[in-house]
């Protein structure tokens, strides 16, 4: 869900483009720590990834389905500056390919998906590996979360800026509910989503997982037996 | 498939030579943006604010059928607006303030002029955007980004996704052809451990592919920057032909604030 040309006000607008050109300018630095030289590459076919996995429908339960917003997935996989460099390429591209989200409005996309979910979901996702066991189960637990929480954090912080740029005269209280209410169920199946992709990802390869890194331990290194008298090549 | 050599992000393409398929990409990007500005600053609760918009719908409409983009292409580019359809038509409904009976539902004014903005903003700039991703192609778009001063690693992230798009997309593809071959629905919830461990080996093989390109890269001299050639400054009226939707527009706004 991409917020439109027209929804919020220019002043609240501008204000959020500007925020989200300083989130991405900090962003391109940071993922330089994360991804050294190789940040275009790798963001680029990680924007990619992203992209592709928003167009897989995923079952939802009671006959619905929906798709991945990402954001704290992207964070935990490949480190939280490229996941913001990430979203707001895929944010870029829908916003000019498809119409997808309005282009005055896409500072407030790139503020509300990618900033926001971003910073709440890894945060509480850092925050809570931080106390759970440092188990497979302990990252799957907060990942999910995370991701859990960054969807109706992300529709709050939209129904603020809705009542920042009031458009029309509506009872904050209503639409903070509705929105929320619509938003907790969406964050549950992205959770469900998030952590049976991490987990699968964990299960083959958690040496790439970014947020997993405290799992990793160095391999037990057998002893190399004692060299044979014999070999000498 | 079927798609022509564009894929998922060429889709939106429609093959042309129209004068708008010929503008330099950065105008049109600049054009777009300003029409964008120029609709959403319109006020709403205005009395002339209908017919401005039924100008600027006008205009857009005219420049769609100058570029030769068909109302069914118009159309599919307005279905992303659907969820705020929703939205928007809540709003007369919980909005506070003076009310209309409508059809025996007590239906609030402001709400309703609210809602109607809304979507009457969000359909025109939907509508000038599909134009603009209709007769431009995605390379274009990134030069056009690039000549805007788009950060340059931000311009080359871009332009890996779009490059792997359709790869990363092809190999998301091949893995549902291979499920579903296999008698796989996903229709309840139990398909998440089907469909989680396929987004990850996407994910795995996405990321294993970024470095093989990056690999390849450096041997072939990548230290960084991607070479580009010298770009030649578009003439003053290019920028005019450019510029004319946004002015017509502008002027619109214009009169309409002087007059009305």
């Amino acid at each position: 869900m991409h917020v439109p040309d027209g929804f919020l006000d220019a002043p609240t607008s501008l204000a959020t483009g500007a925020a989200a050109a300083g989130a991405v300018a900090l962003a391109l630095r940071g993922a330089r720590r994360e991804l050294d030289e190789r940040t275009a590459p790798m963001a680029g076919l990680t924007a990619a990834f992203v992209f592709a996995v928003q167009m897989v429908n995923f079952p939802v339960g009671a006959g619905t389905s929906g798709h991945l917003m990402g954001g704290v997935l992207t964070a935990v996989l490949v480190g939280p500056w490229t996941a913001v460099l990430c979203m707001t390429v895929v944010l870029l591209v829908q916003a000019l390919l498809f119409a997808d989200g309005g282009l005055t409005a896409l500072g407030t996309n790139v503020t509300l998906l990618g900033v926001v979910a971003i910073v709440v979901g890894y945060g509480v996702f850092r925050l809570l590996s931080a106390v759970l066991p440092r188990t497979r189960g302990g990252v799957l637990t907060a990942a999910g979360v995370g991701a859990f929480l960054s969807v109706p954090v992300a529709a709050l912080v939209f129904v603020l800026l809705f009542a920042l740029g009031a458009i029309a005269d509506v009872p904050l209280g209503t639409v903070a509910a509705a929105m929320v209410g619509v938003h907790v169920l969406i964050g549950l199946g992205e959770a469900a989503i998030t952590v049976a992709v991490l987990g699968a990802v964990l299960a083959v390869r958690p040496d790439l997982v970014h947020g997993a890194a405290r799992l990793r331990r160095p391999a037990d290194l057998a002893g190399r037996p004692a060299p044979a008298e014999a070999v000498t090549r | 498939m079927g798609a022509g050599h564009g894929g998922v992000l060429g889709a939106a393409y429609v093959v042309g030579s129209s004068p708008v398929h010929r503008l330099e990409p950065h105008l049109k990007l600049v054009a777009v943006l300003g029409f964008a500005l120029v609709v959403v600053a319109t006020p709403v609760a205005a009395p002339w604010a209908w017919g401005a918009y039924a100008a600027y719908l006008a205009l857009v409409l005219g420049v769609a059928a100058l570029a030769g983009v068909g109302h069914r292409r118009l159309a599919r580019g307005l279905v992303v607006e659907v969820p705020f359809v929703a939205f928007a038509l809540l709003l007369p409904v919980v909005s506070q303030g003076p009310r209309v009976d409508v059809a025996g539902l007590s239906l609030s004014v402001s709400g309703l002029t609210a809602a109607g903005g809304l979507l009457a903003k969000a359909t025109l700039s939907v509508l000038a955007a599909t134009v603009l991703a209709a007769t431009t192609e995605p390379r274009a778009l990134l030069r056009g980004l690039e000549r805007l001063r788009l950060p340059s690693p931000l311009v080359q992230i871009l332009m890996f996704m779009f490059r792997y798009a359709d790869v990363v997309g092809g190999e998301l593809r091949r893995m549902r052809v291979a499920r579903e071959s296999r008698g796989f629905r996903g229709r309840h919830l139990g398909a998440l451990k089907v469909l989680g461990p396929a987004a990850g080996s996407l994910f795995i093989r996405s990321y294993e592919r970024g470095e093989r390109v990056h690999l390849a890269m450096l041997s072939r001299g990548y230290g960084g920057r991607m070479p580009a050639g010298p770009a030649v400054a578009a003439p003053a009226q290019a920028w005019l032909a450019a510029l004319a939707l946004p002015l017509a527009a502008a002027a619109v706004l214009a009169s309409g604030l002087l007059l009305g």
